[in-house]
């Protein structure tokens, strides 16, 4: 008990020099970030019989340990700006290493004229104050990270902000990197995507570690709202070293007619929670939720999404597919939730695992809420292994057995590859799985 | 067309009447060490059963309500005020003439002619929470077949029940298990020996006669090596105003190639919560099936187990369930793999009509070092109305070496074309409405023994009258 007072005096320390440190930005900024952490003080850490927990390993979510403070400064910020470099085209885009800015490409005048803003997290608390007060952790966390949703608004500094104002439709991605480079380093990636009405726009984010073996925590939020007819392309990219503990807490908001895609690619970290809600309050929304996620050796990856159905004639499309090796463990667990109100409602979810290894363990939990009658909903998940039937034509022809069980797997990923917009950023998503292989 | 209303015509008021109540023991209401004590002295029970039970109380007491994951109405069952035994003080009967007269208009006005019973392999009749009737033709006793109840079996045979007993479902398993634990009395004990295959289903019926009276029915089937054996559930109750609650424990054991067939029809006043332990071991090469349709009581929480623990055993929980306005059917199935090439397959259909709440909850487990083993899920709902409303909650948990896993549900509604359709032909609504979720049902309930598949049947239709409008 003693010890335990103590690291939250320690803690409660810690945050009080991150503010410290905040004494430019605007009050309502620290007084938010003050409220959110005596709230985080409160909120319980997640506990083994919390239904939203279910199957996940609690031991290993510890966050006390790591670096709060102020980073050392980065040595290596060329060469990280220059591996930053994954898309042939692109409208703008935002290199942060542990939480600073260390590189911006702005907007062209042109789309700046027209009012859209991408700005850096930072920058906007003082100059886009207004837009932030209404859209800054306006959507809640509720699939059960709330402490860390918290811990995230306590320590936020940086992070991407994207306005398209009516009508503008942005024909290149915006790309936001984010590096963790520090040991025991605790990075915050932040990005709001705001897209009003009849507004379209694409937005790569991408996670990766400078280190193979220092131990650090991330723990980002990423909202989007899509306003009337509004179309929001978002493609999340993990790559951390396997020592990460990362947390990844999405949430989507789409209007009347508004389409949402959000699709994740997640190979990294020792144990990674991601939460993906997607929000239909707009009638003939349309949203797709894809995943694909790759574990090797003793990684966690743990999945939890919702679907929310509030508006009628709206649809809903979620794909999460997950390849197993080594001891690797995963956790998918769905919701599709229909309110009495949504009829005519098509919600989908799909999990699908593929288990390379005698020792991996995949956990399903597919799960449907339905309150309204005139709707069409159905969740499938499949674990299953590599058949021989499968490979055997490989085999015939003088391929060996490991590889044509890579390309089994490759051919598993394709369905959500496919759906990845951007032909440079498919191909780097496609070598970030393969290393997975190469790398024994 | 009026033909087709006349054969489904049921008088629903027939399962719905009441008897005077004339118990010679009862132990009050609420739950204490007393009633325990009070339970086993008019029982005659051995100190091994006393202290069994009281054990399980001190498990109960310490348990909490499972509302984090199960409904809040839980919440509503006052322990204090039902009554955990009561019997009307008859062992037994073994000839149809001692049965009270009182007991055999009950089965009169539930439609089960004595003829019809007579030609059935054994009844086991409870009425309230002793069994009053109890009948096992001569053919099934001359191979050595033991069909008793709970009290019975554990006096009578301990040799051959007690090996099992609280075995299968260890009393602390959840709360309610261990309720049932520390109060059961009736359920039915049966035992077939070696390559026995009793060619009848063995049925019992019961029913609950008393106003805030509990039942605590405890079942053991054992079914020894290479042996076959069916066994039927069925019940309806009367209305009272206050709720009642029901909480079985049935434990079934099926030794090296034997098959087990577990039949339940529930329908139990819609002022009965019905919280019911169901499992199975399989053992290798064996075959256990849970048919469970739920049409009654306000909240049934039921999740029929079996936990493959030989090679090669196959465990199959076929389950229909049908929520009207105020119930919950929260059902499902469980499957646990704990041996190699062990196969599952579970197919739940469930209707939701008015503002009946149908939930499907499942769990199947494959650890790891485990090859070949297959499960195979599917679990579909339809909705009948637009405040209807369906939940499914699988767990899925797989790991080991060709282990292949595959579940599927989905929901639906009744299509408006084929109402119109039926309704063209001069169908009423309500009519095409019930054809067509029997239509539903169908492929399930073909695989159901001919006299269920006509109730269930029956059942439905009543269920769909007026649904409509």
């Amino acid at each position: 008990m003693k010890t335990e007072s103590q690291s939250v005096t320690a803690f409660k320390e810690t945050f009080n020099h991150h503010i410290e440190d905040l004494d430019t930005t605007p009050g309502w900024w620290r007084s938010m970030k003050r409220e959110a952490f005596d709230r985080f003080l409160t909120t319980p850490m997640p506990k083994r019989k919390d239904e939203s927990w279910r199957f996940a390993s609690l031991s290993n979510l510890s966050f006390a340990e790591f670096a709060y403070g102020k980073p050392p400064s980065i040595t290596n910020a060329q060469e990280l700006v220059e591996k930053s470099r994954i898309l042939e085209h692109q409208s703008g885009s935002f290199t942060f290493a542990d939480n600073q800015t260390i590189d911006a490409e702005k907007a062209s005048f042109e789309l700046q004229k027209k009012g859209v803003i991408w700005t850096s997290l930072r920058e906007a608390i003082s100059r886009n104050g207004e837009l932030l007060k209404d859209y800054f952790m306006k959507q809640e966390a509720n699939l059960g990270s709330e402490k860390f949703s918290l811990l995230h608004t306590s320590f936020v500094e940086n992070g991407a902000l994207l306005y398209i104002p009516k009508g503008v439709e942005v024909e290149y991605p915006f790309v936001s990197y984010n590096w963790i480079t520090g040991q025991n380093a605790a990075v915050f990636p932040h990005t709001l995507v705001i897209a009003e009405e009849f507004a379209k726009v694409s937005l790569v984010e991408a996670h990766f570690s400078t280190t193979e073996d220092v131990g650090a925590l991330s723990c980002g939020v990423t909202h989007l709202f899509a306003g009337v007819g509004a179309k929001i392309d978002y493609t999340l990219l993990q790559n951390y070293n396997e020592e990460t503990l990362g947390f990844q807490i999405n949430s989507n908001i789409a209007g009347k007619d508004a389409t949402v895609k959000t699709v994740s690619v997640n190979v990294g970290c020792r144990n990674y929670r991601s939460e993906t809600h997607g929000q239909i309050k707009g009638a003939g929304a349309h949203v797709e939720m894809l995943s694909l996620a790759v574990a090797d050796k003793d990684q966690e990856i743990d999945q939890r999404t919702l679907q929310t159905h509030s508006a009628p004639h709206a649809t809903s499309d979620l794909l999460f597919k997950n390849a197993l090796k080594d001891n690797a463990k995963t956790i998918f667990s769905g919701l599709i939730k229909v309110d009495d109100g949504a009829q005519q409602t098509d919600a989908y979810q799909t999990n699908r695992n593929l288990l390379l290894s005698k020792t991996a363990e995949a956990n399903s939990l597919p799960g449907l809420e339905i309150e309204a009658n005139d709707v069409k909903c159905s969740h499938g998940a499949t674990t299953s292994q590599i058949e021989e039937e499968e490979i055997f034509y490989m085999l015939a022809r003088g391929i060996p057995k490991e590889k044509a069980q890579e390309l089994v797997v490759y051919g598993f990923f394709e369905e959500i590859l496919e759906r990845i917009e951007d032909e440079k950023l498919k191909e780097f998503a496609r070598s970030v799985i393969q290393t997975k292989f190469s790398s024994k | 067309m009026t033909t087709t209303t006349t054969q489904i015509e049921i008088d629903r008021d027939k399962g719905d009447f009441q008897y005077p109540e004339q118990h010679k023991y009862d132990a009050g209401t609420g739950l204490s060490e007393k009633t325990i004590d009070y339970i086993c002295d008019v029982k005659g029970e051995d100190d091994w059963i006393r202290s069994f039970r009281k054990r399980a109380l001190k498990v109960f007491e310490s348990k909490p309500m499972p509302t984090h994951w199960a409904t809040k109405d839980l919440e509503n069952i006052d322990f204090d005020k039902i009554r955990y035994y009561l019997a009307d003080g008859q062992r037994a009967s073994r000839s149809w003439e001692d049965v009270p007269d009182d007991v055999k208009e009950t089965f009169e006005r539930l439609g089960i002619p004595e003829n019809e019973r007579k030609f059935l392999a054994g009844v086991e009749a409870q009425f309230d929470s002793e069994a009053a009737y109890s009948n096992i033709k001569d053919a099934v006793a001359k191979d050595g077949v033991i069909f008793v109840g709970s009290t019975e079996g554990l006096l009578k045979h301990p040799d051959i029940f007690r090996k099992w007993f609280g075995k299968v479902i260890p009393t602390g398993d959840n709360k309610f298990s261990a309720l049932n634990s520390a109060v059961f009395s009736g359920g039915s004990f049966i035992y077939v020996p070696p390559g026995v295959k009793v060619s009848h289903p063995l049925q019992a019926y019961f029913r609950i006669n008393a106003e805030n009276f509990g039942q605590f029915e405890r079942t053991l089937i054992i079914a020894d090596e290479g042996s076959e054996v069916t066994y039927m559930e069925g019940c309806t109750a009367p209305k009272f105003d206050t709720a009642t609650l029901h909480s079985a424990v049935v434990e079934l054991v099926a030794m090296p190639g034997a098959k087990i067939e577990y039949i339940t029809v529930q329908n139990w006043a819609s002022n009965v919560y019905n919280l019911v332990t169901k499992r199975a071991l399989a053992h290798e090469n064996s075959v256990v099936k849970w048919i469970d349709c739920n049409i009654g009581s306000r909240l049934t929480m039921k999740y029929p187990g079996v936990v493959l623990k030989g090679r090669k055993a196959r465990g199959e929980v076929l389950s229909i369930a049908l929520a009207n306005d105020d119930q919950h059917q929260d059902t499902g199935a469980k499957m646990i793999h704990a041996a190699d090439e062990t196969t599952s397959n579970v197919i739940s259909k469930s209707i939701s009509v008015g503002e009946g709440r149908s939930t499907y909850r499942g769990q199947v487990h494959m650890p790891k070092h485990l090859k070949g083993c297959k499960n195979n899920t599917e679990c579909d709902a339809l909705l009948i109305n637009s405040n209807s409303r369906t939940d499914t909650y699988p767990a899925i948990t797989v790991r080991g070496d060709d282990n292949s896993v595959q579940h599927e549900a989905s929901v639906s509604k009744v299509s408006a074309e084929q109402i119109f359709y039926m309704q063209q032909r001069g169908l009423s609504e309500g009519e095409a409405m019930s054809l067509s979720v029997n239509g539903f049902v169908n492929d399930l309930t073909r695989q159901f023994p001919m006299e269920y598949s006509v109730e269930l049947k029956r059942l439905i239709e009543l269920e769909m009258e007026g649904s409509v409008g």
